[in-house]
């Protein structure tokens, strides 16, 4: 077993040989210490094949893809801010008045791969990608042509998460049936009343 | 030589065949429903709620805490607590489940309501021929027909219960003894005007609920 | 009677396998395209089973998911018990007592025993070896089952593992039962080997059949005895060492040809190899604490962060990646089925064989359908 480069030797060694590839180190703060690389859609697929191939890394085996829904979240900040109110004799003050204020972090669906080595027997390395929200902004670039065993699971996430896989050969809902529209995964899923075990015992 | 294979196989197969005639070990199965297997103690099937004493409505030991309640992973267990209280084993009031209802169609036997209950009050039961015909009221178990007495329980676990026994009768002697102390220390402050003073708590502490069987 | 040619030369004939039939082994349908008896498409098609499993545990507390766990890959509980709690231990940083780690691996192995048994029983009952070779495995499935219910109380849905340890001690009665059973679980291995092992009847299936090569292995996730067979020598007990793995001697069975007698043998080679794990772990096994009482079971909130932990099942890499944010369930929980990435690769191994041949070519991949679908 060879000692796997940390997150950061990794990062540099990406930016060196895809030229143009953007990567953030993504610290994981829990004792397992699995950190994690955040791609960008352009170069993801170069940078998959560039680790699949390299030859200290030989990241050959794609072991889990998962599909992670970050929704929107709204942060509420008091802020102080000067404003012009009128006082009690009707002339119009500057005054410094608090404010909520709420601001809207526009939330994201996340695919996360976890790569181990089986001619080196090392990792995990964690790649991360991300779509641009969770509404019209679904897509991101399929590793499946890097790796075949991404398939199924890609599939799985485009299924229950509705992450839309750009070169994926065959995506289709895999766990669902066809037809169904929903992504059941979501945080924001709210399953159908015509549920049997409803129906059937208020009939 | 094209064919030894099979002969080879042939000669297992024989070898199987008498030998289930005379080893135990090749012929395992039993004539259910004439023979039956004993079932080790650990073995499990669905909840039964322990009474003490003779009254399961007085004995019973759920003080309606509803942890196992919220903890149990399909949530299968309904319970209402009730308004009053009364006494548990080492005499200290407690409130009791209303209404507890199970409902084995839904339970998955995975013994997660044993683990968290802190009251000893829910264990599992041994019987698995629990075919019904109704498939609703059939399969909603309530207290009553929940409640199983202390005795049952030693009956079909008797180690365990050996050693929930055990461990009770320890906090009731510590109850007893703290309750005793108490009295004592009551007395002594508020000999002056004895009698009334050593009230509701003492009294009721020192003749408990006849709590643990041996 | 005459009937009419439904299909005429050159043409090709869709038949969909399943999913109610007895060799999918669960409901499971393959969409095969034929040409003539020749398979020129295929596409599993799955689902039938789906239950969400992901979204319930995600809803409910860490603890409240090894039972559901349990009913992943149903015969193998324990194995399933032990990626979650190893997952979790992973994520919040809890050590597990040394006999806890002894029992995990008895149960685990007898897990693997009792799960290669019943697959090549089912593997030769689909090939026609009808009953015999089956009713043999099972017989000795049933020895192993009665040892994990008076352990855990349940044959199957053994509920057993917790995080930092396992639920109850095992008694020195049990173990001299596990001591007992291993001992004479050489000779079921000897028959069962020689029961089929020479056959020319079964060679003449199986040599050749569903050739998985090497690469493709690799690049498809393929992970268990099914990437042994095609020579690729990882066996996550010898790559992570999770547990106390390191301390045991024994050997990793690799195939060459990756074909459908290779996967047969596979198993045939990693039961021996669990009965030498068994007999070195039930001689070492230490008097202790079977489970940390320090660790909070019931309302367990991990710091912020995530971790993957993986081990060896006997279908291959079982993994379980978890998401905490800080709360007493798992933001997000998700499993890495071995069954379910195995059968990306059917397609590849049915191409150009024939149609009878796909029912053993599935049968070798050892799938539970409780774990494809979720």
């Amino acid at each position: 077993m060879t000692p796997l480069p940390s997150p950061e030797e990794i990062k540099t060694l990406i930016e060196a040989g895809v030229p143009g590839a953007t990567v953030t180190v993504i610290a994981n703060g829990s004792p397992s210490a699995q950190h994690s690389l955040l791609l960008d859609h352009e170069h993801a697929r170069a940078v998959a094949e560039f680790l699949r191939d390299h030859a200290e890394l030989k990241l050959d085996f794609c072991s889990l893809v998962t599909g992670v829904d970050w929704p929107d979240t709204e942060t509420t900040a008091k802020v102080k801010v000067k404003k012009l109110v009128a006082g009690p004799d009707g002339v119009e003050q500057e005054q410094e008045v608090e404010e909520t204020r709420k601001t809207k972090v526009p939330g994201y669906l996340e695919a996360v791969y976890h790569l181990f080595s089986m001619g080196k027997k090392h990792g995990p390395v964690v790649l991360r990608l991300r779509t641009a929200n969770r509404t019209d902004g679904t897509h991101l670039p399929s590793l499946t042509p890097v790796w075949r065993s991404a398939e199924f699971q890609e599939r799985e996430a485009f299924d229950l998460y509705g992450i839309v896989f750009d070169g994926h050969p065959d995506l289709r809902r895999i766990l669902m049936w066809d037809g169904f529209v929903d992504y059941p995964m979501r945080k924001d899923y709210v399953p159908p009343e015509d549920d049997i075990l409803v129906t059937g015992v208020k009939a | 030589m094209l064919g030894e294979g099979i002969i080879q196989g042939l000669v297992e197969t024989a070898r199987n065949f008498f030998g289930s005639y005379v080893e135990k070990d090749r012929l395992t199965t039993v004539q259910y429903p004439e023979e039956r297997h004993t079932l080790p103690e650990a073995s499990r099937v669905f909840p039964i709620l322990l009474y003490d004493g003779d009254d399961a409505a007085k004995g019973l030991r759920c003080v309606a805490c509803q942890i196992c309640e919220k903890e149990c992973p399909p949530r299968c267990i309904h319970i209402e607590k009730s308004k009053d209280k009364k006494p548990d084993f080492v005499g200290k009031q407690q409130f009791y489940p209303a209404v507890f209802d199970i409902d084995v169609a839904v339970c998955m036997s995975c013994q997660i309501c044993v683990e968290v209950c802190p009251f000893d009050a829910i264990r599992m039961d041994k019987v698995y021929e629990l075919s019904t015909s109704d498939r609703f009221g059939g399969l909603l178990w309530t207290k009553e027909q929940l409640s199983k007495p202390n005795e049952y329980y030693q009956k079909i676990h008797p180690m365990e219960a050996a050693e929930t026994d055990e461990r009770r009768v320890k906090e009731l002697a510590e109850a007893q003894a703290k309750a005793a102390a108490a009295a004592a220390k009551a007395a002594q402050t508020a000999s002056p005007a004895p009698g009334d003073a050593s009230g509701n708590g003492a009294s009721a502490a020192a003749k408990p609920a006849t709590a643990v069987h041996e | 009677m005459d009937l009419e040619p439904i299909a005429g030369p050159g043409e090709l004939l869709e038949v969909s396998m399943g999913p109610h039939h007895p060799s999918t082994h669960g409901v499971f349908r393959m969409d095969v395209r034929l040409d003539g008896e020749r398979v020129v498409r295929l596409k599993p098609v799955f689902g039938y089973l789906h239950r969400n499993h992901e979204k319930i545990a995600e809803k409910g507390a860490y603890l409240a998911a090894i039972p559901y766990t349990d009913r992943l890959d149903y015969l193998c509980s324990m194995t399933n018990n032990w990626g979650y709690v190893l997952a979790v231990e992973k994520l919040a940083g809890i050590q597990v007592p040394e006999r806890a780690e002894y029992i995990r691996v008895i149960v685990a192995e007898l897990t693997r025993f009792q799960n290669h048994a019943g697959l090549v029983g089912f593997l030769l009952q689909d090939m026609g070896a009808s009953g015999t070779p089956l009713m043999y495995a099972f017989r000795e499935r049933e020895k192993v089952l009665d040892l994990f219910e008076s352990l855990s109380g349940a044959r199957m849905m053994c509920n057993y593992m917790r995080f930092g340890g396992v639920r109850v001690d095992c008694s020195a009665e049990w173990l001299d039962e596990v001591r007992q059973l291993v001992g004479v679980l050489p000779r079921f291995l000897d028959e069962f080997e020689n029961l089929l092992r020479a056959n020319e009847i079964l060679m003449a299936r199986t040599q050749g059949t569903g050739v998985l090569p090497r690469e493709l292995a690799i690049n498809a996730g393929v992970t268990g005895p099914m990437l042994r067979a095609s020579g690729v020598n990882y066996d996550i007990r010898k790559v992570d060492k999770y547990g106390i793995y390191d301390r045991f001697k024994f050997g990793v069975p690799l195939g060459e040809h990756g074909d459908v007698y290779d996967r047969y043998m596979m198993r045939i080679l990693e039961m021996r190899e669990s009965v030498k794990i068994l007999e070195q772990a039930l001689r070492d096994i230490p008097a202790g604490p079977v489970i940390d009482p320090k660790v909070r079971l019931r309302g367990l909130r991990p710091k912020v962060g995530e971790a993957y932990g993986r081990i060896e099942s006997p279908k291959g890499e079982l993994g379980f990646f978890l998401i905490s944010d800080g709360s007493g369930n798992p933001y997000r929980y998700r499993v890495r089925p071995p069954c379910m990435i195995n059968l990306t690769i059917l397609e590849d191994m049915c191409l150009g064989e024939n149609i009878a041949d796909t029912v053993i070519i599935l049968g070798s991949v050892d799938i539970v359908l409780g774990e494809v679908d979720r």
